[in-house]
C-alpha cells in the first residue's frame, strides 16, 4: 500500500506525458514534440556527448561566480549586519541594486569581460552578491542576543568572539540562505547563457531553436536544467542535515 | 526577622554596592524611568533574591549589576571599582537558551576555560559536570537535554570560570515546578559547598524566601527599594516551620503593597 | 545588537546618504581615473536620465514593463493562491503534484522562450507568459507551506466550533495563512520584475529590458543603460515598498511581529 502511495506522483506524470503525447499526435504539423520526441533529443545529445560538455561549462560557472560572492559577500553582509550604522549606510543602497535582474548587468558585463565565460560568470557573482549579503546580514540579526551577552560575559576578545559564537550561531542561516542563492544562480546562468555565450545548456536551448526548430532539443534541455537544478537543491538540504545534525540543532 | 548572631552567615566585607542608582530608557522620545534611586550593599558570599512586580525592573538592575546596562545615574562598584562592562568574575544565567547548542555539555562548561592547561581544563569540567550532576551526559548536545538539565548546564559553564558573583535571572522561570524545587536545593547545595556571592531575581515568593539570606523587594515601575528583609533562618529551611512562614508571610505583605502600589 | 547607543532619528537619513554620496564619488574618479571612453560617469547618466524623460518614449516603456508585471503576476496569483491553498490543504494531493512542482521550478523563466515564443509569438504575450511562469511557482510554495504551517489547534478549534471544513478554510486557516502568503506574494512580485525585463531583452521590443539593450546596440549609448538600469533598481523598490505597506493592514499585521 504504501509503494502505491510513493509511486502516485509519478503515475500523475506518466499521465500527464500521456496526454501530451496524444495532444502531439493529433497535431503533427504544430511545432512541439511529445515526450517521444523528447527522449530522442536527450539520446541525441548523449550520443554526441554535447550534453555533458555543457553540463559541465554551466557548473564551471555556477560554482565560480557563487563562490566568488560568497567569499566577498557573507563576511560584508556580516560586518555590515554586526554594526549597526553600517547597515544603516549601505542597507538601502543594497535595496536599490537588488531588483536590477542580473540580465540588465549584460551590456556592462560585456563591456568590461567581452562574449565569454568571464562575462557569464560575472553575470552569476551579481546575481548571487546581494541575496547572499542579505542571508548574512539577517543571519547576524537573528543572533539571540543571549549569545552575545554570554559571550561579552566571558571576556571573549572579538576574534575570540566570531570565532567561537557569531560563526556557529549563524551557519545554519547561512547554510539555508546559500541553497537558496544557488538555485538563483542556476537561473541566471541559463538565462546568462542564452544572450551571452557561445556554449553551456542555456546556449544549447537558443541554438536548437535558431539552428533548426529542434524543439525536441530544447525541451530536452529544459528538463535536464531542471534535474540539475533540483538535484543541486537535494544536494544543499543534505548539507543543512549534516550541519545540524553534527550541531544537534536545526535553526529553530 | 531576628538576627542571633550565631545563625547568620558572617558579615564580611562589602563585595558589591550601588549608590543611588537610576536607569532610564528612551522610548519614542521620551525618556522612562525604569528604576530610581536604588542603593544596596551586598556583602561577599551573601545570597540576594531581588522580587517584585513585572516591569519594575528587576532584570534591569541585574544587568546594571552584571555590566550589561550603563546606570543614567549613580554607580555600581564590585570590590571598590566602577563596573564598566561584562566580566568573567560575575556570570549571569539566563532564564531561557543561555547555553550554546552548537557545543556539547563537556564543550558548554569549558567555554570560559581557554586559558588553561589542557589537564587543568579536564579536572574542571569533570568537577562540574558531577556537581550538577550531569555525569554520562559529557558528550550530549543542549537540544537532547531537558530544561532543567539546561539551566543545570548553565550554571556549570558560570561556575567553571570561577567568577566571584553569580547573577540569577529568573533561571527556574521556564521549569516546571517539581523541577524548580529540585533545582532551588540543587542551587543551595552548591552555593553551600562552594560560597559565592549570588544575586537571584524571581518572582516566586516562596523561591525567595527558601533561598536568600535576604529579600530585596522592589516596587512597581518606576523601581524603587521598598523594603530589604533579612531571613534568618538556617540551611536548610524547613518550609514548615513556623518562622518560615512567619517570614513568608511577611514577604507577602510588602510584595502585595508593592502591586498595588 | 552591539550599538553603544540607540542611533537617533536623523542618522536614518544621514548614513544612507553618506553612503550614496560616496560611492558618486567613487564612481565618479574611477571613471576620470581609468579615462575610459565608453563607462558613464555619474553626469551623464543623469543627462541620460533627463534626455530618457524628455523622449516620452520612456514612459511607453515603463508602462510596457509594468503592465506585464501585474497580468503575469495577477494570472499567477489567481491560479496559484487556490492551488496552493487546494495542496496545502489535502497534502496528499501535494505529494502527488509536488515532484513535478520541483523539477519546473528550477527551469529558469528565460529557458521557457522558445516555448513561450511558439505559443504566443514574440511580443507581449511572451513575455506575459514568462513572467507567469516565474511567480507562479514562489506563490504556490508559500500557499502550501503558510497552511501547512497552521498550527492545528487553530483547526481543531474551528471545528470544536462547529464549522464546516470549507468554513475552516476559508474563516482559520486562510487568513491565519495570510502573513506567509503575502510574503510568498512580495517575493514573487521582486521575481516578475527581474523576469520582465529578462525577457524584454530577448523576446520583446519594448519594455525597460529592452531600453537597457537597445541603448547599447544603437549606439553603445552606456549613459542610457545605467540610467535605465537605475530607474530599474528604483522602480523594483518601490513596486516592494508598496507592497510592504500591505503587511500593516491590522489584518495581517500580528503575522509579522513587532520591531523593538
Amino acid at each position: 500500500m504504501k509503494l502505491l502511495v510513493r509511486l502516485r506522483p509519478f503515475a500523475f506524470i506518466a499521465v500527464l506525458l500521456a496526454i501530451w503525447q496524444v495532444a502531439v499526435n493529433r497535431h503533427p504539423a504544430q511545432l512541439l514534440p511529445g515526450p517521444l520526441g523528447v527522449a530522442h533529443g536527450i539520446g541525441d545529445l548523449l550520443k554526441h556527448g554535447l550534453m555533458l560538455k555543457y553540463v559541465v561549462a554551466s557548473l564551471f560557472r555556477v560554482t565560480w561566480g557563487f563562490l566568488l560572492a560568497a567569499v566577498i559577500a557573507i563576511p560584508l553582509g556580516l560586518t555590515i549586519g554586526w554594526y549597526r550604522r553600517a547597515g544603516m549606510a549601505l542597507s538601502p543602497l543594497v535595496q536599490v541594486f537588488r531588483p536590477i535582474s542580473p540580465l540588465a548587468w549584460i551590456p556592462i558585463a560585456i563591456l568590461w569581460f567581452g562574449v565569454g565565460d568571464l562575462a557569464a560568470i560575472f553575470l552569476i557573482f551579481v546575481g548571487c552578491f546581494f541575496p547572499l549579503m542579505l542571508t548574512a546580514m539577517s543571519a547576524v540579526h537573528n543572533i539571540p542576543a543571549v549569545y552575545v551577552n554570554v559571550g561579552r560575559n566571558f571576556g571573549l576578545s572579538a576574534a575570540d568572539f566570531i570565532y567561537r559564537v557569531l560563526y556557529p550561531a549563524v551557519v545554519p542561516q547561512l547554510i539555508i540562505g546559500s541553497r537558496i542563492t544557488l538555485g538563483i544562480a542556476w537561473l541566471v546562468v541559463v538565462a546568462a547563457e542564452m544572450i551571452a555565450v557561445n556554449s553551456g545548456l542555456g546556449f544549447l536551448i537558443i541554438d536548437a531553436r535558431n539552428a533548426g526548430n529542434r524543439y525536441d532539443l530544447v525541451i530536452a534541455g529544459m528538463i535536464i536544467i531542471g534535474t540539475i537544478g533540483l538535484l543541486l537543491d537535494l544536494g544543499m538540504r543534505s548539507l543543512e542535515r549534516v550541519k545540524s545534525f553534527r550541531w544537534g540543532y536545526s535553526e529553530d | 526577622m531576628s538576627a542571633e548572631a550565631g545563625m547568620l552567615a558572617p558579615v564580611r566585607d562589602v563585595k558589591l554596592r550601588m549608590e543611588r542608582v537610576g536607569m532610564a530608557f528612551e522610548r519614542d522620545g521620551k525618556s522612562v524611568s525604569v528604576l530610581e534611586d536604588i542603593n544596596l550593599d551586598v556583602s561577599d558570599g551573601e545570597f540576594i533574591c531581588l522580587v517584585g512586580p513585572s516591569g519594575c525592573g528587576k532584570s534591569t538592575m541585574l544587568n546594571l549589576m552584571g555590566g550589561f546596562l550603563a546606570p543614567t545615574q549613580g554607580s555600581v562598584t564590585i570590590d571598590n571599582q566602577v563596573v564598566r562592562g561584562p566580566d568573567p568574575r560575575r556570570i549571569l544565567v539566563f532564564q531561557e537558551r543561555g547555553v550554546f547548542p552548537w557545543l556539547t555539555v563537556e564543550g558548554n562548561i569549558g567555554f570560559g576555560l581557554a586559558k588553561l592547561s589542557r589537564a587543568e581544563r579536564r579536572e574542571r569540567i569533570d568537577h562540574y559536570v558531577q556537581m550538577v550532576r550531569l555525569q554520562g551526559f559529557e558528550h550530549t548536545f543542549p537540544s537532547d537535554l531537558s530544561g532543567g538539565m539546561q539551566q543545570r548546564l548553565q550554571v556549570a559553564r558560570a561556575l567553571a570560570v570561577d567568577p566571584d558573583i553569580l547573577y540569577l535571572d529568573e533561571p527556574f522561570g521556564a521549569l516546571d515546578s517539581i523541577t524548580r524545587l529540585l533545582m532551588r536545593g540543587e542551587l543551595l547545595r552548591i552555593w553551600q559547598s562552594e560560597r559565592r556571592t549570588i544575586i537571584f531575581v524571581t518572582h516566586d515568593v516562596d523561591e525567595a524566601v527558601q533561598l536568600a539570606d535576604r529579600v530585596v523587594v522592589l516596587s512597581a515601575r518606576p523601581g524603587k527599594i521598598q523594603d530589604v528583609l533579612t531571613i534568618g533562618i538556617l540551611h536548610p529551611r524547613n518550609i514548615s516551620s513556623a518562622s518560615y512562614l512567619e517570614h513568608r508571610d511577611d514577604l507577602l505583605k510588602k510584595i502585595g503593597l508593592a502591586y498595588t502600589a | 545588537m552591539n550599538a553603544l547607543t540607540q542611533p537617533s532619528r536623523w542618522e536614518k537619513f544621514f548614513w544612507p546618504l553618506l553612503a550614496a554620496a560616496l560611492l558618486l564619488l567613487l564612481w565618479h574618479y574611477s571613471v576620470i581615473w581609468t579615462a575610459t571612453q565608453v563607462f558613464p560617469s555619474p553626469l551623464s547618466v543623469e543627462k541620460g536620465l533627463a534626455e530618457l524623460f524628455r523622449k516620452h518614449v520612456l514612459w511607453s516603456d515603463i508602462g510596457d514593463s509594468l503592465r506585464r508585471v501585474a497580468i503575469g503576476f495577477g494570472t499567477a496569483a489567481a491560479l496559484g493562491i487556490p492551488l496552493g491553498l487546494t495542496l496545502g490543504w489535502y497534502p496528499a494531493a501535494n505529494q502527488v503534484l509536488n515532484p513535478l512542482l520541483q523539477i519546473l521550478r528550477p527551469i529558469s523563466p528565460i529557458a521557457w522562450i522558445p516555448i513561450a515564443i511558439v505559443l504566443f509569438g514574440i511580443g507581449d504575450h511572451a513575455a506575459t507568459f514568462l513572467v507567469f511562469l516565474a511567480a507562479f511557482f514562489p506563490i504556490v510554495v508559500a500557499c502550501v507551506s503558510g497552511v501547512s504551517n497552521v498550527p492545528t489547534m487553530f483547526r481543531r478549534a474551528g471545528r470544536n466550533f462547529g464549522l464546516s471544513p470549507a468554513q475552516i478554510l476559508a474563516r482559520v486557516v486562510f487568513p491565519a495563512a495570510l502573513p506567509q502568503i503575502l510574503i510568498g506574494l512580495r517575493i514573487a512580485l521582486g521575481i516578475s520584475w527581474l523576469v520582465v525585463v529578462a525577457a524584454e531583452m530577448i523576446a520583446v521590443d519594448s519594455g525597460l529590458g529592452y531600453l537597457v539593450i537597445d541603448s547599447r546596440n544603437s549606439g553603445k549609448r552606456y549613459d542610457l543603460v545605467v540610467a535605465a538600469m537605475l530607474l530599474i533598481g528604483l522602480i523594483g523598490l518601490a513596486l516592494d515598498i508598496g507592497f510592504r505597506r500591505l503587511e500593516k493592514i491590522r489584518s495581517v499585521r500580528w503575522g509579522f511581529g513587532h520591531e523593538s
